[in-house]
């Protein structure tokens, strides 16, 4: 009997693609209120605000007694007249969000825009990397907030100082995740694509960059957390309106509930920006996405 | 709804490729490694000739050069002296490097089948970038290899969600759609278990009868050796040497059932004999290395 490879089965595989991962995500959301995990994360946030409101509203123990307890703050935020100001029917509550987040939008995608050529040029081409790896390095551990002073000189107005801080600690978490993206391929994967006869721009776009792609992403999700770590900072230094400066502001003023408002909104949307990029990510690298069983 | 005329013969082969005889000449080559200044001989005078179309399959103990051979001829690596030559026009030599080219298409030991590109788009790589195709062409000769490889239910699967064996088949599918004229395979089976390796040879032994390629296999499964080779490039311990050439005369098309043949039995004794020697010494050299 004669070997025939067309008639052997190939492997099924016709559930895939947009439906598999739709019902991917059907399965995932089914299985969340089985799962014991949902229960237990709930669980601890609970326990968490409990400990808080034992600590800050029932016993008031000297550490804890200036601190708001939870339930000023929900009645705060939930209040159609809020005492301080800050409530989710304050206009200037979102006027805040907004401000941080068109600041992080343009200091990220700045950042995003200039480090990831730069890192993937320096992965690519070793002179390139011998002459701006050691200034990268040199300059890549001052704390951003040493940069304070250099930005307010440098950058006129008060915008521009903000921006500068988090696009720098962003650009630079960016160059090096890139960088390193480039260097982790597999030098197979080059020499494949020379023996296939590629030419150097055939490298360059479809094995240097797809194969930095996973390493841009991560990149990308540490230089979001930074950036909004270097925005509050600048914030809280000089402005007008944003979360950082408003954290700083009820300070000032003695309007404690609004710090902890602050501090969870940035929290929420820090957590919301770090899924964006997690989502774009997945859906520009399917290949790595795996089936969820 | 695609181009007929390159739909009708095999993928590839109307369009203009390189395309020759294959006949790849090894003279007298050298290669010395030089780490940290300590000279390692890694080939040593080594010269064997493979005819057109030829299946020659080189063992030898592990880490003995035959990686190296194998890397002058793709043009990852250069040689120290003597000559390779691919049907008469130097390849490289002492002061020459090869450049890697579509007419030598290498199957690497790992696999390096792009993991971000599916089946399809890894096929079709080969044509598009060397822009003798356009990409509707090159689609449609990917998916007419893919069919002749009995490979067309997984064309849109990336190379993560396909087994390992399939994904050597495509690999292999990758190489042939360029109509190379030779065929660099480095232990391409070296990861696949027992049963996988036996379906993927066969696999590729129906890939040669039909494309007559000339096929430089490295292994050091001798079993493999005789299944697939019509000539077996037996090789000493480092430096790197021929030390004896079989010819194996089986017939093709060959299927499993050779594998319990009288002559398969007798040429495998034949080859056992003159490994074993040459295992004996790489095991000594290995000792004296750690003592």
């Amino acid at each position: 009997m004669e070997y025939d490879p067309a008639s052997e089965s190939a492997p099924d595989i016709s559930g895939r693609g947009r439906s598999r991962g739709f019902s991917a995500l059907r399965y995932k959301f089914e299985n969340l209120f089985k799962s014991r995990d949902l229960y237990l994360g709930l669980f601890g946030i609970i326990a968490f605000v409990g400990t808080w409101h034992l600590l800050t509203g029932v016993l008031t123990l000297p550490r804890f007694e200036k601190l708001p307890n939870p339930v000023a703050v929900l009645t705060e935020f939930t209040s159609r007249h809020p005492v301080f100001g800050t409530s989710i029917y304050a206009p200037q509550y979102y006027l805040h969000i907004l401000w941080s987040v068109w600041r992080i939008i343009e200091a990220f995608f700045l950042a995003t825009l200039l480090g990831v050529p730069i890192g993937l040029f320096m992965g690519w081409k070793k002179v390139f990397k011998d002459y701006t790896f050691p200034i990268l390095e040199m300059l890549r551990p001052i704390p951003v907030l040493a940069w304070v002073p250099l930005a307010i000189l440098m950058w006129p107005g008060r915008e521009a100082p903000i921006i500068f801080l988090a696009f720098l600690a962003s650009f630079f978490a960016t160059i090096l995740n890139t960088l390193l993206g480039v260097e982790s391929i597999d030098e197979s994967y080059f020499r494949a694509a020379r023996c296939l006869g590629s030419r150097p721009r055939h490298i360059f776009f479809r094995v240097v960059i797809p194969g930095a792609l996973p390493f841009i992403f991560t990149g990308l999700q540490i230089g979001m957390g930074v950036a909004w770590f270097s925005l509050v900072a600048a914030e809280m230094l000089s402005g007008e309106y944003g979360l950082g400066y408003l954290v700083w502001d009820s300070y000032v003023l003695i309007q404690y509930p609004v710090i902890i408002i602050a501090m969870v909104t940035m929290g929420v949307t820090g957590f919301l920006f770090s899924l964006l990029i997690r989502m774009v990510g997945n859906a520009l690298m399917r290949w790595t996405v795996r089936e969820a069983t | 709804m695609t181009d007929k005329s390159s739909t009708k013969k095999f993928a590839g082969t109307n369009s203009a490729a390189p395309s020759g005889d294959g006949r790849i000449e090894i003279s007298n080559v050298t290669k010395i490694y030089d780490p940290g200044g300590v000279n390692v001989c890694a080939v040593s005078d080594c010269s064997f000739d493979i005819e057109a179309g030829e299946f020659c399959v080189v063992v030898g103990p592990s880490g003995c050069g035959k990686t190296t051979l194998l890397n002058a001829i793709a043009g990852f690596h250069s040689i120290s002296d003597g000559e390779i030559r691919l049907d008469g026009d130097v390849l490289c030599s002492a002061t020459k490097m090869a450049e890697p080219g579509a007419d030598r298409m290498v199957v690497f030991q790992n696999g390096a089948l792009f993991p971000w590109c599916t089946v399809l788009k890894n096929v079709m790589y080969g044509p598009s970038v060397q822009g003798r195709m356009t990409s509707h062409q090159a689609r449609a000769a990917a998916l007419d290899i893919l069919r002749e490889l009995g490979l067309s239910e997984i064309g849109d699967a990336y190379p993560n969600e396909i087994s390992s064996g399939m994904r050597r088949r495509v690999e292999i599918a990758r190489a042939l759609i360029n109509d190379p004229k030779a065929l660099l395979l480095d232990e391409p089976f070296r990861a696949l278990d027992a049963l996988t390796k036996g379906v993927a040879q066969e696999f590729l032994l129906q890939a040669y009868d039909r494309m007559k390629k000339t096929v430089f296999f490295i292994t050091h499964d001798l079993e493999e050796a005789l299944f697939l080779g019509t000539k077996v490039v037996i090789m000493t311990t480092r430096p790197c040497r021929v030390r004896k050439m079989i010819t194996v005369d089986l017939p093709r098309p060959r299927t499993y059932k050779v594998r319990s043949s009288k002559r398969y039995l007798e040429l495998k004794r034949e080859v056992f004999d003159a490994v074993h020697e040459e295992a004996l010494k790489a095991f000594k050299a290995g000792e004296r290395e750690l003592a």
